[in-house]
């Protein structure tokens, strides 16, 4: 992209931002601009896929979530997941991509949620221009964080905003903890095949009382 | 004698069974061993457990964290294929558009059938179990009692492998010494429920599952079980000892390539085709019984699935093993001058009196396992202990408003985390809102595992209202009628299932549980009929030809060559699950069978 030429008083850095927040506002409020409204129709996987096959988001059916829903969602799985001392974020094992499958899935149980999550991404970008004039990517942590928070505790007077954010969280949490990574975090330490099964250990048994 | 495709078929054979799951498996298992020439017919593919077991792969290797969805209905790793309550093509009908009134059926059509995804919970039933109407007054009694199927129950279980203990309970019988595998130990959650469910007079004790716990002895069972037969005894040892005992991991509904869990290709059929005695026809859906004029069997019309056409296969014996209500739809398809309305239908009773497990769970959020120290808890991929049901004199003075009773079967403990792992966080935190960043982490860790929760699963006895019957109109992709289901719960059922809720929620409490969503009418918590995968009867053992379908032998009283090894001969629902009771009976039934045969009878 070049930038116009005819912009005199403008510094170079505030026509880019200029540029990049038109560019957002188009993407977001221009229809034709989501590619991701089309209706689905890729096919499932039928009933006698491999079992044993290692699958990845896009293997089975197109993703479908345009470049800046998915900088959208990529931010908002991280604010909802960060990294911590001892696990990454949601972003860092896959999550937003996980998303991206679910609500492109052909199947009719996540036909809602894709409507609730393209509307909510649309809606979080809206209040972060209404709110702080950058879409929610752009934005800091601390406004981002008080964008969810109002979120979180029903304060929008759109309750689809709100229902959406509670969706949008189970899907990362649950798109989290169902990777390696996230296993660990959550402390869940089997799928390890062993000679023997020993029971709990005593640590755990004194936990509860039992020895 | 091995998987042929339908050009294959030899001219003739001494028994044609229909379906490869337990009893299927069962019955070809103890005729081939015995040198009885068997064909299989099996309306699924080929499936190799070996190899297209999803044995360690995580949620997050399959499309949607491995979800359920309408091409696979258990979730994309459970060991179904070509499964589920509605396939296309192949439809069924309810004649009652309520809910409550409908009948769900699963059909599972691959090699090995739902013996492939079950959870391996093999408890025997016990003497009451079967003589329901001289104990309450309802139902009927079977024409067998528990001593005569016990000896069945030791050698299946020596034969399968069953890990569990002996407890010297009334109406859950122990097996004979030396037949059951070791017990796993129990985890955290299971022992806590045991030292506190004392206090509401809960027994808990180890469950017993079809899992080995180490490696069978194949030194001494082959000869108990096939005592004079060489052969049998070296096919069996050898492919005992090509079984592993369970690695402590993956949970046994995916199924098992390292053979620690029974399914039925594992199990029977490996030994099966060892024999060189049985020929196994995939892709064939059955659909009818052919007879002669004598009115005997002569065999099994099918259709090649891979090519559309019509086949035959004779047999001097039918064995009707499709799962009971598709061995209930063969037997109503089988139409003919002789048999108008069915063969074995002379009582009027084909599809008549099916019951299913009777279902409602309740889970709780226990607070003593907050912050549990991490360890592995995987165990034998699924329960180590269960709630055995013991208020049999309360039942006994009539106190209980049901006959029967109900056994309840753990949901709980630290397992690998599934899309839903966080569901309900914030209310179990005690947080307005809904939590996110730090705090959503430390919550999810410090909650992991504080979810226990039981399934229980309880008796039923016949009623008019449970029923099915050929639609007059529907038919499948083939051209054969389908299943007409009619479904009634009575007052035995939903007060059963209100005293499952309320016994769960004492047990519950009793060990400190927060319980979740109270449900106080019984109608909104029972399990809708089928969904238990439990449905059995149909075609009934009883005394005479007049009120049943087969004798004790599972043999039609009318056509002399057609026997049944599924669940369709139940003639109730014990509070235990069927799928051990299927291959008890189908041993029964095969040596009933050679003995027939031997006779000249048949």
């Amino acid at each position: 992209m070049s930038l116009p030429d005819n912009l005199p008083r403008m510094d170079r850095r505030k026509a880019m931002q200029w540029m990049l927040r038109a560019t957002s506002t188009l993407a977001v409020r221009d229809p034709n601009a989501f590619a991701a409204d089309a209706p689905i129709k890729a096919k499932g996987y039928g009933p006698d896929p491999s079992m044993v096959t290692i699958y990845k988001p896009g293997d089975v059916w197109p993703l479908t979530l345009t470049e800046p829903q998915r900088r959208t969602a990529r931010v908002l799985c991280d604010v909802i997941i960060p990294a911590d001392d001892t696990s990454p974020s949601a972003s860092a094992v896959g999550v937003p991509d996980f998303i991206d499958e679910w609500i492109s899935s052909p199947y009719p149980a996540q036909a809602g949620d894709r409507r609730i999550i393209l509307d909510g991404l649309k809606w979080i970008d809206e209040e972060a221009m209404r709110r702080f004039q950058k879409t929610f990517a752009d934005l800091t942590l601390e406004q981002q964080t008080a964008i969810c928070d109002d979120l979180a505790t029903g304060k929008p007077k759109d309750k689809k905003a709100v229902s959406f954010f509670k969706r949008f969280r189970d899907l990362t949490a649950g798109g989290y903890y169902t990777t390696p990574e996230g296993m660990k975090a959550i402390g869940y330490v089997g799928n390890v095949p062993s000679a023997t099964f020993d029971g709990p250990p005593v640590e755990a048994l004194k936990h509860v009382g039992l020895a | 004698m091995p998987v042929i495709t339908a050009d294959k078929l030899q001219s003739n054979y001494d028994v044609v069974i229909v379906g490869s799951g337990a009893g299927g498996g069962q019955t070809a298992y103890t005729l081939t061993m015995e040198g009885v020439k068997v064909l299989m017919i099996e309306a699924g593919r080929t499936f190799d457990p070996a190899t297209e077991v999803a044995m360690l792969q995580l949620p997050s290797h399959a499309p949607l964290r491995g979800e359920k969805t309408p091409d696979k209905q258990y979730g994309f790793h459970d060991c179904s294929i070509n499964s589920g309550w509605e396939i296309p093509g192949e439809p069924y009908t309810n004649a009652n558009p309520q809910p409550e009134k409908q009948f769900k059926w699963w059909r599972q059509r691959m090699m090995g059938g739902r013996t492939n995804h079950w959870g391996r919970i093999s408890l025997r039933n016990g003497p009451y179990d079967f003589k329901p109407r001289t104990r309450f007054a309802a139902g009927f009694d079977w024409p067998i009692g528990y001593e005569d199927i016990a000896p069945y129950y030791d050698k299946v279980e020596m034969l399968i492998g069953v890990f569990g203990t002996n407890e010297g309970l009334e109406n859950s019988p122990d097996s004979s010494p030396g037949v059951l595998q070791p017990a796993p130990k129990l985890r955290v959650g299971e022992l806590y429920a045991q030292k506190h469910g004392k206090k509401v007079r809960a027994h808990i004790a180890s469950i017993h599952r079809a899992v080995l716990t180490k490696p069978q002895d194949a030194d001494t069972l082959p000869a108990k079980l096939h005592p004079g037969n060489a052969k049998a005894q070296n096919i069996l040892a050898d492919h005992m000892r090509t079984r592993s005992p369970c690695f402590w991991a993956t949970d046994c509904h995916r199924g098992c390539s390292i053979r620690a869990n029974y399914d039925s290709q594992t199990v029977h059929l490996r030994p099966a085709l060892a024999t060189e005695n049985l020929d196994i026809l995939p892709n064939a859906m059955a659909r009818e019984v052919t007879i002669d004029k004598q009115g005997k069997a002569t065999g099994i019309t099918f259709i090649d699935k891979t090519t559309g056409r019509e086949g035959h296969a004779k047999g001097r014996v039918v064995v009707l093993a499709a799962g009971a209500m598709e061995s209930v739809r063969l037997l109503l398809n089988s139409k003919s001058n002789l048999f108008p309305q069915g063969i074995a239908n002379s009582s009027g009773k084909v599809g008549k009196y099916i019951t299913d497990s009777v279902q409602s769970s309740v889970s709780a959020h226990i607070p003593a396992f907050e912050g549990m120290p991490i360890h592995n808890e995987d165990g034998a991929g699924g329960p180590h202990a269960y709630v055995p049901w013991t208020l049999h004199n309360q039942n006994r003075k009539g106190e209980l408003g049901f006959p029967g009773g109900y056994h309840l079967e753990f949901t709980s403990g630290r397992q690998m985390p599934s899309l839903g792992v966080v569901n309900g966080i914030d209310s179990r935190a005690g947080s307005p809102s809904v939590l996110f960043g730090k705090k959503l982490k430390e919550e999810a860790r410090r909650f992991y595992g504080c979810q226990l929760g039981f399934g229980a699963q309880g008796t039923m006895l016949p009623n008019d209202g449970c029923f099915t019957e050929l639609d007059p109109e529907a038919k499948d992709q083939w051209g054969i009628p389908v299943l007409r289901f009619h479904w009634k719960w009575t007052d035995a059922e939903l007060n059963l299932v209100k005293h499952q809720q309320q016994y769960i929620r004492e047990i519950l409490e009793a060990m400190g549980g927060k319980v979740s969503k109270p449900e106080t009418d019984p109608a909104k918590a029972i399990k809708q009929g089928g969904t238990v995968i439990h449905e059995v009867g149909g075609a009934i053992m009883g005394a005479d030809a007049a009120s049943s379908v087969t004798n004790q032998w599972s043999q039609t009283w009318d056509v002399k060559n057609v026997f049944l090894a599924d669940g369709a001969p139940f003639a109730s629902t014990a509070d235990k699950n069927p799928t051990l009771t299927i291959m008890a009976l189908a041993w029964h039934m095969a040596d009933h069978l050679m003995d027939e045969m031997k006779k000249g009878n048949i």
